[in-house]
């Protein structure tokens, strides 16, 4: 232009506008992320007069139903059973609100999504950040009823635990980028997705001790290890529930399965791999999710 | 594929853009479509074989019907959407009034919707602070700053969101019939604000069907008709070739009454 005062020099090279690093992309843009992630945490209890009371008092109710109809009604005779349910209970809140929620975000979300370029994945991940964001206070929960039952913390077992939310975060990220996608083109999706997710408490030694499936099914107790979100509820317990016995090392080798951590770190391979793959399905319909919105 | 000169600003080069449309949605709809040998599914070509370059610190007036392609060419070159077929290469930072309040959460204030709605757009922490000011004073909204969006007039919700998008540092700024909504001051307040983009020598792409105000913006029109791209060139040829010009005229005095109503983009 030879307009004076035109001059406006871009040193960036010519390129395509869409993003395309998908996860990596994601990261990236860390400081948009913690932003949608901060959106949805402070909208949930907007306008609500107890506020982040209420992610407490929500599993504490919870805690309290299984340990009164389990514990007292049905009378299960397994040590501090709330504990033992409330371990089992945090993996599978973590997991399922992950799954359910991220389905649901790119729809929820659609408005962005077809207004602004950026990485998509954003939002399956950022459901899973708000869902683990919302499992502090039920870890704080836990940590309190624990300390309160002589439990002491033990660094390897904790290590563990952090090994469980891996695994968690993963598999449920990973499960999410899918049908996130799928749920684009058949809103169908995410009823499945609901339903599909009352299944996974019953299929985690929650309701009941790992020892029971090992005594009913002999060595396919062996298959069962395989589902990643059982190993990471196992982890969780060992971290929490086992410490809170009065002889942890008898509860350890009756309710534990032997060889947890080789178990675990398949369940987290095998979630990364999903993972991987989660992100190649995403890439490949991505094209098409803002015509389809 | 020819190389660019380090000038150049967008490239639109054999562009298609291939849509499905579903008719039927529901299984139940599809049975009886299938029953019928009706088609559950058809495509059309939003964009066909668009081809284009613009150089740094053009500004573009993009024209055409409705449904002619205008938005999707936006979305091709804003990064939300990708070609079927074809490339788009853009230079620099993108920003645009396509997204205006895009985003909005309405359960929380304007205040933490302006850091959000500025994250989305692609500015940093630092940066939105710095400008937040400024961004506050365009938009105007005095003390509804910390209430939920949600209670805002629709007027404000705009204002805000493009208060928020005008203050992008951008190489390319893209606008798409913005100013349907606003009062006449604010509008005023946009175009002015857009006028000082373009003449500092950011690459402008406007997107109106208000022939004065693409008169007043821009020095290239395109027209895209059934996504072709129709015409490309000088504007006053441009205006008349969409025939807009034509239309104010037989139509008498309603359209044009007023020429600063025509100016400021009257969209409907």
């Amino acid at each position: 232009m030879t307009d004076a005062g035109r001059l406006h020099v871009v040193d960036a090279p010519l390129s395509p506008p869409a993003p395309r690093a998908g996860l990596l992309e994601v990261f990236r843009r860390r400081y948009l992320l913690r932003m949608l992630v901060k959106r949805e945490v402070s909208a949930r209890y907007q306008g609500s007069f107890l506020g982040l009371m209420w992610s407490y008092i929500n599993p504490l109710s919870q805690l309290f139903i299984y340990w009164f109809v389990m514990g007292k009604i049905v009378g299960r005779s397994t040590e501090m059973f709330a504990v033992h349910v409330f371990c089992g209970l945090i993996v599978v809140q973590f997991f399922i609100e992950t799954f359910n929620a991220g389905t649901r975000s790119i729809v929820r979300n659609r408005s962005l999504v077809q207004k602004m370029a950026m990485p998509r994945e954003m939002f399956p991940v950022a459901s899973m950040l708000v869902s683990l964001y919302h499992m502090g206070p039920q870890i704080v929960i836990l940590t309190v009823i624990c300390l309160f039952t002589g439990w002491t913390p033990d660094p390897v077992y904790l290590l563990g635990f952090l090994l469980a939310l891996a695994i968690i975060a993963a598999l449920g990220t990973s499960l999410a980028l899918v049908f996130s996608v799928a749920n684009v083109f058949m809103r169908d999706v995410s009823s499945f997705v609901s339903i599909l997710t009352n299944f996974v408490r019953f299929a985690v030694p929650m309701i009941y001790p790992y020892s029971m499936v090992d005594a009913r099914f002999g060595h396919f107790a062996q298959y069962y290890l395989f589902n990643p979100i059982a190993d990471a509820v196992l982890l969780v317990q060992q971290a929490f529930w086992v410490g809170t016995t009065d002889d942890p090392d008898a509860i350890h080798a009756a309710h534990i399965p032997d060889h947890l951590y080789a178990y675990g770190f398949l369940a987290l391979g095998i979630a990364l791999v999903m993972l991987v793959c989660g992100q190649l399905i995403f890439t490949r319909f991505e094209n098409r999710i803002p015509e389809q919105l | 594929m020819t190389t660019h000169s380090s000038n150049t600003s967008i490239v639109v080069d054999d562009v298609t853009k291939t849509f499905t449309l579903r008719y039927h949605r529901t299984l139940k709809q599809m049975t009886v479509a299938a029953v019928k040998g009706r088609d559950i599914r058809g495509k059309f070509n939003a964009l066909d074989h668009v081809s284009f370059t613009v150089e740094q610190g053009e500004s573009i007036g993009l024209m055409g019907l409705n449904g002619s392609g205008k938005s999707t060419l936006l979305k091709l070159i804003n990064g939300v959407m990708r070609p079927d077929t074809g490339t788009v290469l853009t230079r620099g930072r993108i920003a645009g009034l396509i997204a205006t309040g895009a985003g909005f959460h309405p359960q929380l204030t304007g205040r933490e919707n302006v850091y959000l709605n500025a994250a989305v757009l692609g500015m940093s922490e630092a940066e939105t602070q710095r400008k937040f000011d400024d961004i506050v004073e365009f938009a105007d909204i005095g003390r509804f700053l910390d209430s939920p969006v949600g209670h805002y007039s629709s007027g404000m919700f705009a204002r805000l969101g493009f208060a928020v998008a005008i203050h992008v540092d951008s190489d390319i700024f893209l606008a798409d019939e913005v100013l349907a909504v606003g009062d006449k001051p604010f509008k005023q307040k946009c175009l002015k604000k857009m006028q000082e983009i373009r003449d500092s020598g950011r690459t402008l792409f406007y997107v109106s069907h208000a022939a004065g105000s693409v008169r007043k913006m821009c020095d290239r029109v395109l027209v895209l008709e059934q996504g072709r791209l129709a015409f490309d060139g000088d504007v006053d040829e441009g205006i008349k070739f969409v025939r807009y010009d034509d239309d104010e005229k037989s139509d008498g005095d309603e359209l044009t009454a007023g020429d600063t109503d025509d100016e400021l983009g009257a969209d409907i």
